[in-house]
């Protein structure tokens, strides 16, 4: 066993409500500069939708991840090694900047020099590449809310395998559905970017697991923005250098969430401290498909566990680490109460970011102008317990997103949400709890005590509770390298050398 | 000091000089902007037809001329059968052909493409043109002082020899047709203008990617670290 940890991010879909907080946050503390305008670190999506590069999901024509052949061996996407170096004159694979948008301004000062007639002056929008006049054709979110056309949900990969007659149904007005998913990069155990690069220049943190380009040595070869499944290693064509989120480490060093954590309104996201076996990464990535999840989760490890306790300390983790691995809201919804599962986890980078997956409404038909619940006609007390499969957002759909097509894995998540939430609704509505809810949370695999942790942890959560940081003792880390007193003397705002694009 | 000396004695040295001072202290001091500075992003389909030819003729070819250098008299051997001789000049006027088609597609991109023009700096042009003279330059000699990898072998290895060993006879390449001196003299152009260009890439090809692990983890510190100085030590530590 050789423990290390990981700074992971959860996300209650349950609760995001498609703000774009996060990633306005995000864009004004890192990518507000040249050549990052269209970089969107921290973005959000509505699905079904294509995303953000369009049709990122489609690794047939981008590219991403790793897969498995027969003999359970697996390969890089993208290329094996000496392909990498063939390729470095040009990258088929490599997204364009029209797959994610031209990042356009408006030329303002036309409002103020134009000269003086009857129609009010307009501010023309041109590109912030060439600063040429332009047509907007896209931009961040142009499909925020499906943007009034079924073409982006009709092509939602992920909506393979769902009974075409329900993806008929998907489009019609009164049955359109849609959920948002908040995304950042996912900071793997596993990562393609990493694997994919020639020079080495990204790598992954051994005390926090956050995955960083090192600019200094990127030459800008580009496998990794081919090569990262999820699309979110994006190139900055000023500097030169390939970008990416960097789970706001300088935030976390010095104990704040990172920014789009720190910002969500809805409150959706919580970050804390997982402690995994590094000696598991093997095995989670040459599994099967049907065993992939399961080993994942199977690598993450309990930090009440003494035997775990006693290497993590070998291994250097300290015991605020530990204090901060057992607080970890991560932990407690992803293997603690096994709501969250990752984003994708066939692309085996075994991502690290984790996802509540979201509760829709019943389906309905609109009979006589009324709208008529498709529940059937018995008497239901309990809505959609029993009948998940009627869920507005098909099953299917999400056991594509989050676990390999397995509808077993989400039910039950969905089953043990909607027990919490009968079982509070008794509670706080009736005054008291009745045999029928218990046996529902029976049912559903949980206890009267769980489903109050988890409604607590939910709806109630504390700043504290949401964002567990570990002290990150940077100064431990500076005296190990350098003298406190010149490094003292070396820090500080600005830059050394500017971050100029070589000629 | 003739001319000759001053171009074929003087601007090699001082190119050379230039090529590996300046590329270490752009290493060292400002790694940041060293970079092949890619722009596929911005446009990709001019780029497969201009970059790949570019990029396998040129270097082909480069290191053709490195072997002429290396091991002359085994290529001297090889075109002692006029068949082979034959042979080796198709395959390099081919290369040289595609190279040519390469840079004219590059440099038709940066002009036409407006995204390209944005992201193209004076240096680029002078790179691009360069590369041009030199390619059309290499063609021209191929074309019009036919065999040259049977001549240059007697002619240009002696030379460049006698830079290698520090002890230059710029006498050898003196009678030269202007064509080769061009050719000669736009590669020390090339050497000169290397460290300070997007050309410093050549030297970051990463070889090391056959052989290195997938994956990289990085410590902060190499190891657990407990900082415990003695009171001595903290007193007499200097900053």
């Amino acid at each position: 066993m050789r423990v290390r940890a990981q700074m992971s991010m959860l996300f209650h879909l349950d609760k995001c409500i498609g703000c774009h907080t996060c990633s306005v946050a995000c864009k004004n503390l890192w990518t507000d500069r040249k050549g990052a305008e269209y970089m969107w670190w921290n973005n959000v999506e509505t699905r079904p939708g294509t995303g953000y590069p369009t049709g990122w999901e489609d690794q047939e024509h981008y590219k991403g991840g790793w897969w498995r052949d027969d003999k359970g061996k697996v390969h890089l996407k993208i290329q094996n090694q000496p392909m990498g170096l063939a390729r470095l004159f040009f990258n088929p694979a490599l997204p364009q900047l029209d797959d994610y948008y031209d990042p356009f301004t408006y030329r303002y000062s036309d409002l103020f020099t134009s000269p003086q007639g009857d129609q009010q002056p307009t501010a023309r929008p041109i590109s912030m590449i060439t600063g040429d006049e332009m047509e907007i054709t896209s931009g961040p979110n142009w499909d925020d809310d499906l943007g009034g056309s079924g073409t982006y949900a009709r092509n939602d990969l992920s909506l393979d395998g769902v009974d075409p007659e329900i993806r008929q149904q998907m489009e019609e007005i009164e049955r359109v559905v849609f959920n948002y998913l908040p995304r950042i990069c996912n900071h793997c155990l596993n990562p393609s970017c990493v694997a994919a690069c020639p020079a080495a220049a990204i790598y992954k943190r051994a005390e926090d697991g956050v995955v960083l380009v090192h600019e200094d040595k990127c030459r800008a070869w580009r496998m990794c923005v081919a090569a990262c499944p999820y699309k979110k290693v994006y190139y900055n064509w000023s500097s030169g250098k390939s970008e990416k989120c960097i789970l706001c480490f300088p935030r976390m060093e010095t104990g704040q969430a990172p920014a789009c954590a720190h910002s969500c309104v809805g409150r959706i996201r919580y970050m804390g401290v997982l402690l995994y076996d590094a000696d598991r990464i093997e095995a989670v990535v040459h599994s099967p498909d049907d065993e992939l999840l399961d080993t994942q989760m199977d690598a993450i490890l309990d930090p009440f566990d003494p035997r775990v306790i006693a290497e993590a300390k070998a291994a250097g983790i300290g015991d605020d680490w530990i204090d901060s691995a057992q607080r970890s809201p991560a932990w407690k919804f992803v293997k603690e109460w096994g709501l969250a599962l990752p984003l994708h986890p066939e692309y085996r980078t075994a991502a690290m970011m984790f996802y509540i997956p979201p509760l829709s409404p019943v389906m309905s038909t609109i009979e006589n102008n009324l709208a008529r619940l498709d529940i059937g006609t018995d008497e239901h007390d309990f809505e959609l317990f029993d009948q998940l499969d009627k869920a507005r957002l098909p099953l299917k759909y999400l056991a594509n997103l989050f676990s390999i097509g397995d509808e077993e894995v989400i039910t039950k998540i969905l089953r043990k949400m909607l027990a919490v939430r009968l079982f509070k609704r008794r509670q706080s509505v009736e005054g008291f709890v009745d045999e029928a809810t218990l046996a529902a949370l029976e049912a559903a695999g949980t206890t009267p005590e769980e489903a109050e942790a988890i409604y607590r942890l939910t709806t109630l959560p504390t700043m504290d509770e949401r964002f567990v940081l570990p002290p990150y003792h940077r100064e431990m880390s500076i005296e190990s390298l350098n003298d406190p007193l010149v490094h003292k003397g070396q820090v500080g705002v600005g830059y050394l050398t500017p971050p100029t694009r070589g000629a | 000091m003739s001319g000759n000396d001053l171009l074929f004695v003087v601007v090699p040295y001082a190119a050379f000089v230039l090529l590996v001072v300046v590329s270490i202290a752009r290493w060292r001091l400002h790694e940041f902007t060293v970079s092949s500075l890619s722009s596929q992003l911005l446009e990709s389909k001019r780029l497969f037809w201009g970059s790949i030819p570019f990029h396998w003729g040129v270097s082909l070819i480069l290191i053709g001329h490195l072997l002429a250098l290396l091991i002359p008299r085994s290529i001297e051997i090889w075109n002692a059968v006029p068949l082979q001789l034959f042979l080796l000049e198709a395959t390099g006027m081919a290369l040289g052909l595609w190279a040519l088609f390469g840079i004219v597609m590059l440099i038709t991109r940066r002009v036409q493409v407006r995204r390209i023009a944005a992201v193209t700096s004076p240096m680029d042009a002078a790179v691009l043109g360069l590369l041009l003279l030199q390619i059309v330059t290499g063609l021209w000699i191929a074309i019009g002082y036919r065999w040259g990898s049977f001549w240059g072998t007697s002619v240009f290895v002696p030379y460049i020899r006698s830079l290698l060993t520090l002890s230059p006879q710029p006498e050898l390449v003196a009678s030269l047709p202007i064509i080769l001196k061009t050719h000669v003299l736009a590669f020390f152009a090339f050497m000169a203008l290397f460290p300070f260009s997007r050309l410093v890439h050549i030297i970051t090809l990463p070889l090391n990617y056959l052989t290195r692990p997938w994956q990289k983890v990085v410590r902060n510190a190499p190891e657990p670290y407990v900082y415990q100085p003695s009171a001595d030590e903290f007193l007499t530590k200097k900053s």
